[in-house]
C-alpha cells in the first residue's frame, strides 16, 4: 500500500518532486516576504522611538502609524 | 470610488487579515493535497502523471490572472495617477511570479514522462517563458528604478506591454499545432474533464488563490510600512 502511494507505478519521482517543488517554493517566498516585512516593522519601532515628544505627537495622529504599532504589540503577544 | 482603496482606510483589515487567510490556506490545501494524491483517479492513458496537472494548471491559471491584474490596475493607476493602484500592482508581483515559475519547472517534469522530453520549443511553453521574461523584468524595474514615479511609469509600461501575451498563451494551443492538448475546463461550455478529477483541481486552485492572496496582503504591508519609515524620516 505504502509502496504503492510512493512509487505510483514508477511515476513517483515525478509526482513527488512536482509537488515538493511547488511546496518548497510556497514556503521560501513565505519566508521571505515574512523576514522583509518584520525588518520593516523592526525598522518602523526604532524609528518612532527615536522621536522627540512633538514629532510623536504629530507621527500619532496619523491613524494608520497607530494602526502599524498595535499590530507590531499583537505580533508580540 | 478610488478613494475607498486609500492605504490608511484599508490598512485596519489588511494588517489582520494575514492570520485568517494562512489558517484558511493550510485547511484548503490539505484537503486539496488529499484529493490530488490519494483520492482522485489515475488517467487511463497517464496513469499518476496526471496528479502533476493539480499544481501545474492552478499555477498557470493564476500566474496569468495576476498578470493580467497587474496590466489592468497598472492602467488604472497610469490614467487616474492613482499610487495605491501600483502599490498594489507591486505587491502581487511576487506571487504571480512564482506560480509562473511552478508552472514552467512541473510542465518540464510532467513532460518528461508524458511527452520524452523535459523541454520542447513549444507555443504554449514558449509564450509562458516570455511571461516570465516579463514578469522578471516588471520586478527588476521595482528595484532597479529608484524614483518612484519613473519606476512606477517603466513597471506600468511593462505589464500593459505583458499583457498581449496572455491571449497568445491562451489560444497557442488552437492557432498552432502543440504539445499541449486544447482546453479541458471550459467556462462558457462543456467541460471534458471528468468531476472525480475537476474537484482537486478546484480545491488546488482555491488554495493556491489563497497563498497568492496571503503573500499580496503580506508584501501590501511591508510596502505601506516601508513608505511609513520614510515618512516618519520627514517628520
Amino acid at each position: 500500500m505504502i509502496n504503492e502511494i510512493i512509487l505510483m507505478n514508477g511515476y513517483g519521482v515525478y509526482v513527488w518532486s512536482a509537488f515538493s517543488f511547488t511546496l518548497l517554493s510556497f514556503g521560501s517566498l513565505f519566508l521571505v516576504i515574512k523576514l522583509q516585512l518584520l525588518k520593516e516593522k523592526r525598522r518602523f519601532v526604532y524609528k518612532f522611538g527615536s522621536l522627540n515628544t512633538e514629532k510623536v505627537r504629530v507621527a500619532k495622529s496619523q491613524k494608520i502609524n497607530k494602526e502599524i504599532l498595535v499590530g507590531i504589540l499583537e505580533s508580540k503577544i | 470610488m478610488l478613494n475607498s482603496f486609500e492605504p490608511n482606510k484599508i490598512f485596519a483589515i489588511t494588517s489582520r487579515a494575514p492570520k485568517y487567510v494562512l489558517f484558511l490556506f493550510i485547511v484548503v490545501l490539505s484537503i486539496g493535497l488529499t484529493e490530488a494524491l490519494f483520492l482522485s483517479p489515475e488517467d487511463y492513458k497517464q496513469s499518476h502523471s496526471v496528479r502533476i496537472m493539480y499544481v501545474h494548471v492552478p499555477s498557470a491559471w493564476i500566474s496569468l490572472g495576476i498578470f493580467s491584474l497587474i496590466a489592468f490596475l497598472s492602467l488604472v493607476s497610469f490614467i487616474f495617477k492613482n499610487k495605491n493602484f501600483s502599490l498594489i500592482s507591486k505587491s502581487l508581483a511576487p506571487s504571480g511570479f512564482l506560480f509562473n515559475i511552478i508552472a514552467l519547472v512541473t510542465g518540464a517534469i510532467w513532460g518528461k514522462p508524458t511527452w520524452g522530453t523535459w523541454w520542447a520549443w513549444d507555443a504554449r511553453i514558449t509564450s509562458m517563458l516570455i511571461l516570465a521574461l516579463f514578469y522578471s523584468m516588471y520586478l527588476l524595474s521595482w528595484k532597479i528604478f529608484r524614483n518612484e514615479k519613473q519606476a512606477t511609469k517603466i513597471t506600468s509600461i511593462i505589464a500593459i506591454l505583458g499583457v498581449i501575451n496572455v491571449p497568445i498563451i491562451k489560444f497557442s494551443v488552437d492557432w498552432w499545432s502543440t504539445l499541449h492538448q486544447t482546453s479541458s475546463v471550459k467556462i462558457l461550455s462543456t467541460t471534458s474533464i471528468h468531476i472525480s478529477m475537476l474537484i482537486p483541481l478546484a480545491i488546488m486552485t482555491a488554495a493556491f488563490t489563497l497563498f497568492s492572496i496571503l503573500i499580496f496582503l503580506m508584501k501590501y504591508n511591508t510596502e505601506l510600512i516601508k513608505i511609513k519609515n520614510k515618512g516618519l524620516d520627514r517628520l
